[in-house]
């Protein structure tokens, strides 16, 4: 049994759409569909259900856990939930419509490879949807579902599927998307989640679970650039290991082998991989996203923040960083003002020397006159740090590609940046 | 070519786990690992141990005791503790009350729980710690399926759920104002299943209260609690003896035992895969309310 298991798939999956397009309804049904939800965990929702005179069980509430989220019925944070098949393992991340709290959205969706974008059937592609699909293509989440939900309102017709799905496409056209499915659905009813619908003969695609379990992550991490971020530097101080000084951190990106030429940013030195140390033993090699401890042949002053990489294959050096900003914070970013930013194992300082523009989501026009960023605006800006840091652009690697910038004062995360 | 490159979900999680270990260690001055002799704290034990191999972990254990335990697991704790060299302190709920800090609740459904609380933010703060890790996982409950790996706390020690600050990628953001501190759950991904299939491939070495044995116990609200001098019985409520096991692991007035016949890792899992309750469902203190578990959270519980 635990043999079979050893080649179970993790795959992560994240909510998107407009409030009330039935993303946490979904999520409901698909834990109950397949038979994920426990018989105490559907007595309490039974119950809550019954207390405020709705007519059905509400499934949302497997997700929306908070006091707030059910007094007002809505998402207000992301809620994780976690449920497997004899296939794949799956982390939901179900996230909130409203605007107000896009940045959980954002949260929910940095890690994800897929995006499951609700549009209700009634009212078609509208702002959110868009805002929504727009921040996937600019997270680059690799696969996106179009859940084009509460067909069970529409009679189930063909036709109000298709000319979503022609909207949809006319806009994600424009967006950096490659994979995108449309399935039809009833989120409430159960057609097409984990089972076919009966009511929607017309339709020859996937249910959302078969989609799931089949979409090809395999490639989702990058092979190619070795990175290694050092997290920390391991030193036993014991007699058995005096002379112990191994480099910890996750692989963000390449395959590392023993033996390998590697060179150390940003001092620029070059040593051999002596060994490639966990708790198990040594391995041969060692590929994204395991956490290891490298040890190398020579003596270098290496520290947290530091990065192991291939002589022939370096990020960029530089203290001058152009990104795409999601705005998080109440407080509106100040042109010129200096942020904290966090980016691998590194912290630095940065000026916001520009924002070169201001994007509208709705015609993806890029304003160059108003540029004041609110939250939940997106721009694209350049950032001067206080020391270089060594980046990849987030496209080519969602690890040494990605930043978040702090408030010195209140020590709140402001804002998510992708390095162009 | 990278269709080698691929990790099981098992050794991914693995992974996770030791990155957030080591983040702590890297961003906070004197972080503290709660241990509560549950599995999941063993599992975060055994996660530091790989995550600092071979040096010890640098994180000291934190036990907050409510004085009613079972031995089995003291025993295992102080073994557990000796094997790895690392240094424990206890926060004593019985001093708590004895000093007057806080006042114990009296009747059948009497429980220390809320008590732990008060002690450990008063553990956290004489000792100065400014991460505390905890074995929270997100499947357990549904306030916890809103945390975040690093979860903010201010100076009482609250949680605000409604504004949690955004955890992007794999960027946790330490920073705090003096005064304050971190809960942190590097286990959170983790699913009930995935730690017991985790713990049988690693042959981690458990307490036997997790395997069947037989025990007197009683019935109180639809599940089964251990017989004990902390406990008082209802008159109504008749002792049996009965083949069971635990499923966590934690003060003893509120773990509930399940009846089950699994004496092996092996068996455990093989329940655990069609269990149809979750293992929180033999929880007393979370059943006081439907949102039982994040009043307390907001409140500074774990
Ligand atoms: N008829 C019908 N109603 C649905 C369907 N899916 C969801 N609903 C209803 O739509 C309402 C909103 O559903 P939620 O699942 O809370 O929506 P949400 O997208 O999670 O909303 P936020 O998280 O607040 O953005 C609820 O009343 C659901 O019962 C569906 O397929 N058909
Ligand atoms: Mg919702």
């Amino acid at each position: 049994m635990i043999n079979s298991l050893a080649h179970t798939e993790l795959l992560r999956f994240t909510t998107a759409g407009s409030v009330d397009d039935g993303k946490s309804t979904l999520i409901g049904r698909l834990l109950y569909d397949s038979k994920s939800i426990f018989e105490d965990q559907y007595e309490a929702i039974s119950q809550t259900s019954a207390k405020r005179g709705e007519e059905g069980v509400n499934l949302a509430l497997l997700t929306d856990g908070l006091k707030a989220e059910r007094e007002q019925g809505i998402t207000i944070d992301v809620a994780y939930r976690y449920f497997a098949t004899p296939k794949r393992k799956f982390i939901i991340a179900d996230t909130p419509g409203h605007t107000q709290y896009t940045r959980n959205m954002v949260t929910g969706a940095s890690t994800a490879n897929v995006a499951l974008i609700l549009v209700d059937a009634r009212h078609g592609v509208v702002e959110q949807t868009r805002r929504h699909s727009f921040i996937a293509s600019l997270l680059q989440i690799p696969h996106l579902i179009v859940c084009i939900n509460k067909m069970d309102l529409v009679d189930f017709k063909e036709d109000v599927y298709e000319k979503i799905k022609e909207d949809f496409s006319t806009f994600s056209h424009r967006l950096n998307v490659k994979d995108v499915d449309f399935i039809p659905m009833s989120a409430l009813l159960g057609d097409n989640v984990v089972e076919r619908s009966t009511n929607m003969d017309w339709y020859g695609g996937s249910t959302l679970l078969y989609s799931l379990e089949n979409v090809h992550i395999g490639s989702d991490n990058n092979f190619i650039d070795c990175r290694l971020p050092v997290q920390t530097v391991i030193r036993p101080y014991s007699d058995e290991y005096h002379d112990y000084r191994g480099y910890a951190g996750r692989i963000a990106g390449g395959v590392f082998k023993k033996g390998d030429k590697v060179t150390v940013l940003p001092s620029g030195f070059s040593s051999t991989i002596a060994k490639i140390d966990t708790y198990d033993g040594e391995l041969e090699e060692a590929f994204p996203p395991m956490s290891v401890t490298l040890l190398l042949e020579d003596d270098i002053d290496i520290s947290r923040g530091d990065m192991i990489v291939r002589e022939n294959n370096q990020p960029d050096i530089s203290q001058d960083i152009e990104a795409m900003l999601c705005w998080f914070n109440e407080r509106p970013l100040q042109p010129r003002g200096k942020y904290a930013i966090m980016h691998t194992t590194q912290e630095a300082r940065c000026i916001i020397k520009e924002v070169r523009y201001r994007l509208d989501i709705n015609t993806l026009h890029r304003d160059e006159e108003n540029k004041e960023v609110q939250m939940n605006d997106i721009c694209r800006v350049l950032l001067r740090t206080t020391k270089p840091l060594l980046t990849d652009t987030y496209r080519r690697n969602r690890i040494t590609g990605s930043i978040i910038l702090v408030d010195e004062q209140t020590n709140e995360t402001v804002a998510a940046g992708m390095i162009i | 070519m990278t269709a080698n490159y691929q990790l099981n979900h098992l050794r991914e999680l693995e992974s996770e786990s030791i990155f957030v270990l080591r983040e702590v260690a890297a961003q906070f001055e004197n972080p503290v690992l709660l241990f509560s002799g549950g599995k999941d704290s063993i599992l975060m034990v055994h996660l530091a141990v790989k995550a600092f191999h071979p040096a010890k972990i640098p994180f000291t254990l934190l036990h907050v005791d409510t004085g009613h335990n079972f031995q089995e697991a003291l025993d295992y704790r102080d073994a557990l503790v000796e094997r790895i060299g690392a240094n424990l302190v206890v926060g004593s709920v019985q001093e708590a009350i004895d000093s007057g800090m806080v006042r114990e609740e009296t009747g059948y459904n009497a429980t220390r729980n809320f008590l732990q609380t008060a002690v450990l933010l008063d553990a956290l703060e004489k000792g100065k710690y400014d991460a505390a890790l905890g074995g929270g996982r997100r499947d357990e409950e549904k306030a916890r399926a809103k945390e975040r790996f690093f979860s903010h706390r201010d100076e009482f020690g609250q949680w605000d759920p409604k504004n949690q600050r955004p955890e992007l990628w794999n960027l946790f953001n330490g920073r705090k104002q003096f005064g304050e501190h971190f809960r942190i759950f590097p286990i959170s991904n983790w699913t009930e299943l995935d730690v017991w299939q985790y713990l049988a491939v690693e042959q981690v070495d458990l307490p036997s209260l997790y395997f069947a044995h037989e025990r007197p116990v009683f019935e109180r609200d639809g599940m089964l609690l251990a017989d004990s001098e902390f406990l008082p019985r209802r008159p109504e409520e008749q002792l049996v003896t009965r083949s069971v096991r635990c499923r966590t692991i934690g003060d003893i007035t509120t773990t509930g035992v399940w009846e089950s016949t699994a004496t092996t890792l092996e068996d455990i899992i093989a329940e655990v895969s069609i269990a149809r309750k979750t293992e929180r469902g033999g929880r007393a203190d979370d059943k006081r309310s439907e949102t039982a578990m994040e009043d307390r959270k907001k409140q500074g519980y774990f």
